[in-house]
């Protein structure tokens, strides 16, 4: 289990354009509500896949989906060939990490001490061996720090390790959250809305990020409304709406299909492209992620 | 002068109008003639305990304010600035001044007014007792007229902007006792740090021989008022501060000299009467530390935590060979310990297994209900009602004593010229088992299994999502308290020769109860250490030395948890965590840190809002 990141980290890059995650036919019912209808969509090793659409579109349902803290009413997901058993830590063992849309840090925790539970799964010292304290114990402990401020430093953190999460201001909190998935090693990270609240610099500097996710061979799958964002980093991008998969493909190709820009604004526009329907969709953009606070 | 138009910020004391010098030397010479007065006689009859009537060496409650007066005046000196007397106030000693001339008013009027009110007027006040009245509030006048402290008012911060009348009046108050930043601490040589720990752990060993070794009721509360003044002023001078500092970087030696001043006590001891109050202290005390696992780091409410305490206490019973135990064996002592830590943990699985997997309040309702059933089960099962295995309401009697290595515990021995008692004997098992918890709850918090309990603690989907086995961790917190409590509840019953249902209750007026223990870890502090185990021993101690009030005693007992909760809502001492958690607001009335605030409320909003 310990030798995971090795593992992972070697072989994805090598073995490139093999499928990670597989999920096929996912429909998500709540009551009368069907908030994720029918979704398929194939993530491969050493890419990083946008999902947009508006809100309430069933993108986050989808990530509780995948991950286990929702059973899907139907479908299936699978992640490098195995069905994924539906229990959230079951999944993070697999090797699924995720963020939320609403940070949810252990905000009494230190900042080091956040990245350490991240690596819960990847150690295995229970009650006794912390009770006994042998020779073991303190190696692993001390292997998990040092992961976990390697973790730190990666994502820019590690002069703060030892304040309390909840005192980060927010794009912190945010990177704090990336580097306590990163900790369970994955082989694949969902991101839903890494960006939210940032400003254009935190943003510009999110997306360096995980482009360095990516070259460290961990396949991204990243929820966001900010469309450059989305247009810039993705190699493949798949739009939602209403629950159903609208269009996928990559950036040009959804940046361009009609049926996008119509779910987005509403009506299409008609005789009156260029500047003033770029400023449209960004005002419509802004809307929207009013709304999501 | 009224405080509505005197903004606070304009103003330089609590009262102004005497001249800083004046008010200091007035400070100083009241704490002089506060601690003179205690050598006067204050009545005329040795009818009020303690014997008050004696010109010449203070006696009972005297000592207490001879004590209160002679630091009042030591923080006067060291508010001069004078040699020697200076460390004693690294944060600033106006405030420290301030609250032991109150400490002091506090001790002396509660004895005066003690006086007049159990011999019947004022009549029985001596000219030693107006004496005393008068130069303690001269010592507190003196003290309101100190000057605040610019570098702890500059910390402090001014009021909101829209404070009320009351907020800014507390906020004044705030200023006249906020302790100035320390600066870092000249370092001494590591034999000098050591030796001032030891003073610390012998200062804490005196204080609490003296609390426990009180003897009559006046006497401790008066005890009660020093002591907390005490306390207040020491964190306000910056000395608690200090001593964590050097605690902390001798974090085994402090440890391990705490537990030899704890084996110290009985020692101290002429006879068995307060070893038998020690003793019950260590077991509610380390019954509440194992709680804490549960609640305080794994943050599950188990509100019938003390029938784990009663099981272990009947599975020893069972096992050590007394004469109604339906079993009829007679296990050594370290095997009735393993069958008593055992037996509760099978139950701590038995009970947690199926309600763990829920969330929420479900679990303190089962406990709540498991603590009943067993009372009433135990209750039961006397070969009437029910099998024969308790012995319903009677109990099991005579459980003989533990016998280690062929040492009697219920014997008496001479150590080294000390006479050790039953009681004291048992004390000083029932401290090794103290020293288990302290050790397992330490180290297991510490850990990775710790963290994941603060995880789940602070939110269990996150910690889910984090790959952590939400049910398996809860589980191993729940087993781990309850064969805990289960190990405390083995000595207990050789404490007590006999097991009774009675006890083992949710609430009741003797601790331990489940109702007293939830109280020991709120209000000592949640997460720590230090926390339960003084909780314990002041929810113990109240009840028993002030035997007077225990008609009201559910009701005060009430009044002081919402009074504590609402001022101190982290408990007498904060995890290093609670401290940034609780005072945030604080901040905020002195105007918040934009950042940070929209951060918190952000993420508090959002996080109702579910993943
Ligand atoms: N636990 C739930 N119970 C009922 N409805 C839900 C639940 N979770 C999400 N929904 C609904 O599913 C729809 C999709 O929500 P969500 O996945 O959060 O959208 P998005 O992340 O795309 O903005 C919304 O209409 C939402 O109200
Ligand atoms: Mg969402």
């Amino acid at each position: 289990m310990a030798t995971d990141t090795k593992t992972t980290g070697d072989a994805a890059p090598a073995a490139k354009g093999t499928t990670l995650l597989e999920a096929r036919g996912v429909t998500m019912r709540f009551g009368g509500l069907t908030a994720v209808n029918n979704v398929d969509l194939t993530v491969s090793s050493g890419e990083i896949v946008g999902l947009i659409g508006p809100n309430g579109a069933g993108k986050t349902t989808f990530f509780n989906c995948l991950t286990g803290l929702y059973i899907p009413t139907e479908g299936q997901v699978t992640y490098k060939g195995t069905v994924l058993p539906p229990k959230p830590f079951k999944v993070t063992a697999a090797g699924i990490a995720r963020t939320f849309q609403n940070i949810r840090l252990f905000s009494n925790m230190t900042v080091l001490e956040n990245v350490l539970v991240g690596r819960h799964t990847r150690t295995k010292e229970g009650l006794w061996s912390a009770i006994l304290r042998g020779p073991g114990f303190h190696r692993a402990e001390a292997v998990s720090r040092e992961k976990a401020m390697e973790l730190l430093d990666f994502v820019g953190l590690a002069d703060k390790a030892e304040h309390l999460s909840r005192n980060l201001p927010y794009g912190e909190q945010r990177k704090l959250e990336i580097a306590r998935a990163l900790a369970s090693e994955p082989g694949l990270l969902l991101l839903d809305e890494p960006t939210a609240g940032m400003n254009p610099q935190e943003t510009r500097a999110t997306e360096e990020l995980v482009f360095a996710i990516r070259d460290r061979g961990i396949a991204v799958l990243v929820i966001e409304h900010d469309m450059r964002f989305i247009f810039n980093l993705c190699d493949r991008v798949s739009v939602l709406v209403q629950g159903q998969k609208l269009v996928e493909g990559t950036s040009q190709v959804v940046q361009s299909d009609e049926r996008v820009i119509a779910a987005y604004l509403g009506t299409p526009f008609e005789g009156e492209p260029g500047e003033a329907e770029a400023a449209e969709v960004e005002a419509a953009e802004a809307g929207a992620k009013e709304e999501g606070k | 002068m009224s405080t509505q138009t005197t903004s606070p910020a304009e103003r330089t004391a609590l009262l102004p109008v005497i001249p800083p010098n004046v008010a200091r030397a007035t400070a100083t010479a009241g704490g002089v003639l506060t601690a003179a007065s205690a050598f006067l006689a204050w009545t005329w009859t040795s009818a009020f305990p303690g014997d008050l009537t004696i010109s010449g060496y203070p006696g009972g409650l005297q000592v207490l304010t001879l004590v209160a007066g002679v630091l009042t005046a030591l923080f006067g000196l060291a508010s001069y600035g004078v040699r020697g007397t200076r460390w004693l106030a690294p944060a600033g000693a106006n405030g420290p001044v301030l609250l032991l001339a109150l400490g002091a008013l506090g001790t002396t009027w509660y004895t005066l007014l003690a006086i007049s009110a159990e011999l019947g007027g004022l009549a029985n006040w001596e000219p030693g007792a107006w004496f005393a009245a008068i130069a303690s509030v001269l010592a507190v006048v003196g003290a309101l007229g100190l000057p605040f402290d610019e570098k702890a008012a500059a910390s402090l911060g001014a009021p909101a902007p829209g404070a009320t009348p009351l907020q800014q009046a507390w906020h004044t108050v705030r200023l006249a006792l906020a302790p100035r930043p320390l600066r870092a601490a000249k370092r001494v040589p590591a034999y000098q740090e050591i030796l001032i720990i030891v003073g610390i752990l012998g200062l804490g060993l005196l204080v609490f021989t003296y609390g426990i070794g009180t003897a009559y009721g006046e006497l401790f509360v008066g005890f009660l008022i020093l002591a907390a003044f005490g306390v207040a002023a020491a964190s306000k001078a910056g000395l608690l501060a200090r001593a964590s500092e050097i605690t902390s970087r001798y974090r085994g030696v402090t440890m391990a000299g705490a537990f030899v001043a704890a084996a110290l006590f009985p020692f101290t001891q002429t006879d068995d009467q307060y070893a038998t109050v020690g003793v019950n202290i260590l077991i509610f005390a380390t019954v509440a530390l194992g709680l804490n696992i549960v609640v305080g780091l794994a943050g599950l409410l188990d509100l019938g935590y003390v029938a784990f305490l009663g099981v272990g206490a009947y599975a020893a019973a069972l096992v050590s060979g007394a004469t109604a135990s339906s079993i009829g064996v007679h296990f050594p002592f370290w095997a009735a310990v393993l069958t008593g830590a055992v037996a509760s943990m099978v139950f701590g699985v038995a009970i947690g297994a199926p309600t763990l997997r829920l969330r929420g309040d479900y679990l303190a309702i089962v406990t709540l209900g498991f603590g009943e059933i067993f009372r009433i089960a135990v209750n039961n099962m006397d070969g009437k009602s029910g099998p024969d295995v308790t012995n319903g309401s009677n109990g099991i009697p005579n459980i003989p004593d533990v016998n280690i290595f062929g040492l009697d515990l219920g014997a008496t021995h001479d150590i080294g010229g000390f006479t050790l008692g039953r009681f004291a004997n048992y004390y000083l098992l029932m401290l090794l088992i103290t020293a288990i918890v302290v050790l397992v709850f330490s180290r297991s918090g510490d850990s990775r299994i710790g963290r994941a309990w603060v995880a789940i603690r602070e939110d269990e989907t996150a910690a889910l999502a984090m790959g952590i086995n939400g049910f398996k961790v809860k589980l191993i917190a729940f087993a781990l308290g309850a064969s805990l409590a289960g190990l405390a509840g083995t000595v207990q019953a050789h404490v007590q020769y006999t097991v009774v249902p009675d006890p083992y209750q949710f609430a009741g007026p003797v601790p331990p109860n489940s109702a007293f223990l939830l109280a020991a870890v709120v209000l000592g502090g949640m997460g720590t250490i230090s926390g339960p185990l003084l909780g314990a021993a002041l929810l113990y101690l109240i009840p028993y030395k002030l035997q007077f009030m225990q008609d009201y005693q559910l009701l005060l007992f009430g009044v002081a948890l919402v009074v504590l909760m609402r001022l101190r809502p982290e408990g007498m001492i904060a995890s290093r965590r609670q401290k940034l958690e609780f005072h945030e607001d604080d901040e905020e009335l002195l105007g918040p840190d934009p950042v940070a605030a929209t951060g918190t409320e952000d993420s508090v909003g959002l996080s109702k809002a579910g993943a």
